[in-house]
């Protein structure tokens, strides 16, 4: 330092000119867009675990029959109603290993209800790895070994059984089969619906754009509910379950579409001011490969963030329909039609755990929104 | 005398990084004009926050102290309570930000935003709030003041808001100033207005003024004390007199060297022949039809009128004007991203001797080859280069485009560019973001040579620049034009930066040329009052030149107040004349 006469001050630490012009000024920024995306996205711990969450669920679908120790239809006469029966290990200070009490059934005559009697002397230790109901591994593979399973003496109802005595808990493994899937096939309908019209409006504009905005409006303008069900009343009551189930999430799409289409257009209009875009336009690049190159890659990222956030609609919406005799139909299992089970409300003041299968739908619910919300906050990498 | 600031050891930094801010001490006496000077990421911008302690969540402030003496008894700012804080804010320092277009809010009216300094801090009266607002209004240069007071800030020009701006930092009467970069985002000649509006009214309330600026021009016109800051420390303050006058650091010494400047000319050069011209608009007009919304009939607007341009091949053709001239639709027009109001035309000339090829009536494989021989860049550099490609994909895409060479001829050319505008081919396999602005704009310029063009339309190629990186990057574009013969048409509102490159001049005002000859000839005889005006508004780096305002007001107004001999109103402009051999000015015989 050199403080000189009138205050006049310069700094004596050496100092070159030392400009590289190669050298990266945010060397922290020096990776792809999507690993910055990762990074960002680590940080949003609710996010990180709800994306666990929902891939360990889609990963148990396929192998949902070996995990469920009853087949979806499978009938105990002898337990209707059933309430939970809790898993232990200890009994009477002894380690038995898991196990149930097993319970007997008793009508009771004046109410007109069925209770039951736990025997609390006798443990029935769980068998694993045993020969159960037939089911198909993948929808292929024909086995019949469950991961666990009640001895022959006792049932292992751990969320209780329904009017016909069916498990609830593997009901609602079968049930999410179709429940988490019947959001995936929608939202690839509304995807593609969505990006294909959003995109023409938002490259295109004018008249195109002008007309595919009201159809959009118009659209949105309809009562949903009305619909589903206008929509669903005409599916032929003959058709097989799968069958439905299909028509079921393409209605659910089609329905869907509108919002990311518009969502797609102003992403467009606005990436469409980047220079990079004018840039290309001027190169002589057709509109398709604008769109392709330059376009999709910049908002992908966008629209599976905003897809994320409409999934839980979707399986809301199956649930809805379901729920009101209309979507999925016995013998079909999805949530839904497992609460359509529980649409008394006496039988569901008597017999509450009917109505668990509503925790699995919050649940998945809030993971997709939460995952979503996470998504969308770490995709602009480059920010802060 | 005690000073007014005192900034001393004060230390900032993010997260574990080494600090950003590093040991600055200066002071600031009362009633005088300190300036931070430095480029991008030298922490000046950080330094004044923290005086009102409005930094960013993530900055840690490590260590140091900013007292601030004023009227009342000497604080620490850094040691007062959030409500303190509060009071000081707005009322004993305030704050002008750089970007007017946004620092006010849409939704209230420009009276009523800056009202609310007097009743958060004067508990005054409605009635005599207003008086006292519309008074500064009209003393920052608002024509009706009660106008002013009743309009929304996006009805204003940006110059305007940054008046309003200047108004509510100083209806408090404040005994500090800080103003950050507050004319970086307005033109040369409203600049210059606004620099003396701050100047007056400092010498009239004998506030003190903080004034952080990249541009070592604003300094010599407006600060008696100088700070220049790089990568976060002080390598030199002093009196702007002798700091400018002699500047000692090496890093000062080389902000100077950049600092455009508008050179002494003392003969005009002679005319620049047109009989090789690459490009020649003709009578180009263009109109745009605006939605009145409602039931109204549309309005047009016409954004260039009559321009008449010819590039000669091989020479820098520049156009100048403020923003809204029309100086980019022309560019539009010129590139063929327009069409021009029947009667225009352009015409390429793609060799010497070639048949002239209207651009906007052009078959498909005429349209690709124009493309190839005509490329333009951009102004941004941060939107100029798609963020989800690498470098090599970015460079390589106009050779893809147009079918040129194998993959591994388009890599080798890709890996040559690179190498013309100074980068390492190693950049290839990364992606733009980790590269700085000036990184960006050789990215870009390289780009548009891939595919070997022989007319570069750069549209403010540097504005968006630090000085020195400006410096850079029009050596480097002077170099390239040399190298491979290129001819360019250069949109810039900058003279000092045109009088460098440029081998004509077209100054563009409301949509018309108004002036044009080769630079030499502009500056030693210029004509127009509003060319007068822009050299005039035009801050060097030297003290004894200051900006003579009154030529400034005169020729940036509307075209109405020009000279009789000039003056124009809507359509009925004169014609432009030729005064002397290539030296165009519109004005009546």
């Amino acid at each position: 330092m050199s403080t000189q006469p009138s205050n006049r001050y310069v700094d004596t630490t050496p100092w070159v000119d030392d400009v590289d012009i190669s050298a990266l000024e945010r060397a922290d920024m020096d990776a792809p867009a999507w690993l910055l995306t990762w990074r960002k996205f680590r940080r949003h711990r609710i996010a990180l675990i709800s994306a666990i969450f929902l891939g360990i669920c889609y990963l148990i679908l396929p192998v949902a029959g070996f995990i469920a120790p009853y087949t979806p239809n499978e009938r105990s006469a002898d337990y209707l109603y059933a309430p939970p029966q809790g898993m232990h290990l200890w009994h009477e200070g002894e380690f038995v290993g898991p196990f149930v009490y097993p319970i007997t059934a008793e009508a009771d005559l004046s109410s007109f209800q069925w209770t039951y009697t736990t025997d609390t002397t006798t443990p029935a230790p769980l068998e694993f790895f045993c020969k159960g109901e037939e089911y198909r591994l993948f929808g292929l593979i024909a086995s019949d070994t469950h991961l666990f399973c009640a001895p022959a003496s006792a049932s292992v109802f751990l969320w209780g059984s329904d009017r016909l005595g069916r498990d609830v808990f593997s009901r609602i493994l079968y049930g999410a089969q179709l429940s988490l899937t019947v959001g995936l096939i929608g939202i690839t309908v509304s995807f593609v619906l969505g990006i294909t019209f959003g995109a023409i409006a938002g490259y295109f504009g004018g008249k195109t754009d002008w007309i595919i905005n009201r159809v959009i409006e118009i659209l949105r303008s309809l009562p949903e509910l009305p619909l589903w069900l206008a929509l669903s009343a005409a599916v032929p009551s003959n058709w097989g379950p799968v069958a439905v189930f299909f028509i079921i999430s393409i209605i659910l799409g089609l329905l869907d579409w509108p919002g990311l289409a518009r969502a797609v257009r102003s992403k467009f209009l606005s990436l469409r001011e980047e220079e990079y875009v004018k840039a290309a336009e001027m190169m002589g690049a057709k509109p398709a490969r604008v769109i392709r190159r330059h376009l999709l890659p910049n908002f992908m990222s966008h629209l599976i963030a905003s897809a994320t956030l409409s999934i839980p609609a979707m399986i809301l919406g199956e649930t809805a329909l379901s729920f009101l005799g209309l979507g999925l139909r016995a013998p079909a299992v999805s949530w839904g039609v497992m609460l359509n089970d529980a649409q008394n409300l006496a039988s569901i003041e008597i017999y509450w755990w009917t109505a668990i299968p509503m925790l699995p739908i919050i649940v998945v619910v809030l993971a997709f929104n939460f995952l979503g919300d996470g998504l969308r906050a770490s995709l602009d990498p480059y920010k802060g | 005398m005690t000073p007014l600031l005192e900034i001393d050891t004060l230390t900032i930094g993010f997260g574990a990084a080494p600090p950003v801010v590093d040991g600055v001490s200066f002071s600031v006496m009362p009633g005088k004009t300190l300036a931070l000077v430095g480029e991008s990421g030298s922490g000046k911008t950080l330094t004044c926050r923290s005086v009102l302690r409005i930094l960013p969540e993530a900055a840690q402030l490590r260590s140091g102290s900013v007292h601030f003496a004023g009227t009342a008894a000497p604080v620490n700012l850094l040691g007062l309570s959030e409500r303190e804080m509060r009071r000081i804010r707005g009322d004993r320092i305030s704050m002008i930000f750089q970007e007017p277009m946004r620092s006010l809010s849409p939704l209230h009216r420009l009276g009523n935003q800056v009202a609310e300094v007097l009743r958060l801090h004067r508990d005054m009266g409605r009635a005599e709030a207003k008086r006292t607002v519309l008074e500064k209004f009209e003393r920052v240069g608002f024509a009706d003041p009660e106008r002013a007071w009743r309009s929304y800030p996006f009805e204003m020009s940006g110059g305007m808001r940054q008046r309003a701006m200047i108004a509510m930092a100083m209806v408090a009467k404040p005994e500090l100033l800080i103003a950050d970069e507050p004319t970086t985002a307005l033109d040369v000649t409203t600049q210059a207005q606004v620099l003396g509006l701050i100047n007056t009214l400092r010498s009239e309330t004998g506030m003190a003024v903080i004034l952080v600026t990249h541009d070592l021009g604003v300094v010599a016109n407006m600060a008696d004390d100088v700070v220049v800051m790089n990568k976060g420390r002080v390598v030199e303050s002093g009196s702007a007199a002798e700091v400018l006058s002699a500047p000692a650091h090496g890093y000062t010494a080389k902000l100077f060297a950049a600092a455009p400047m508008i050179p002494e000319v003392a003969k005009p050069s002679r005319a620049l022949p047109h009989d090789d011209v690459i490009l020649d608009l003709k009578n180009v007009t263009k109109t745009f039809t605006m939605r009145a919304g409602g039931w109204r009939k549309p309005t047009l607007v016409t954004a260039c009128r009559d321009v008449n341009l010819q590039v000669s091949r091989g020479k820098t053709l520049a156009v100048v004007g403020e923003s809204g001239s029309g100086k980019t639709t022309c560019a539009r027009v010129a590139l063929g991203a327009e069409r021009p109001d029947p009667g225009g035309e352009v015409l390429f000339y793609a060799d010497t001797g070639d048949a002239p090829l209207p651009v906007h009536g052009m078959s498909a494989a005429e349209r690709s080859r124009f493309q190839r021989q005509a490329q333009m860049v951009f102004q941004d550099p941060y939107s100029s280069l798609s963020p989800r490609m690498r470098v090599q994909d970015a460079l390589t895409e106009p050779m893809e485009i147009h079918g040129i060479g194998t993959r591994a001829d388009r890599r080798d050319k890709a890996a040559e560019m690179l190498r013309w505008v100074g980068l390492n081919p190693d950049m290839m396999a990364r992606f733009p973001h980790a590269f700085s602005g000036g990184q960006r704009q050789r990215l870009s310029i390289a780009r548009a040579l891939t595919l070997d063009p022989k007319l570069l339309i750069c549209d403010e190629p540097t504005s968006a620049l630090d000085v020195s990186v400006q410096d850079q990057i029009l050596n480097l574009l002077e170099e390239i034009r040399d190298r491979a013969a290129l001819s360019y048409l250069f949109i810039s509102h900058d003279l000092a930066v045109v009088a460098r490159i440029a081998d004509e001049v077209a100054v563009m005002r409301a949509g018309v040329i108004v002036e044009q000859a080769p630079p030499r000839t502009l500056f030693y005889n210029p004509q127009h009052p509003y060319t007068k005006a822009l050299i005039a508004a035009q801050p060097e780096p030297d003290i004894n030149r200051p900006i003579d305002l009154e030529l400034v007001a005169r020729g940036a107004g509307a075209p109405t107040g020009w000279p009789e001999m000039f003056r124009f109103d809507g359509i009925t402009a004169p014609m432009l004349r030729e005064i002397e051999p290539g030296h165009l000015v519109r004005c009546h015989a």
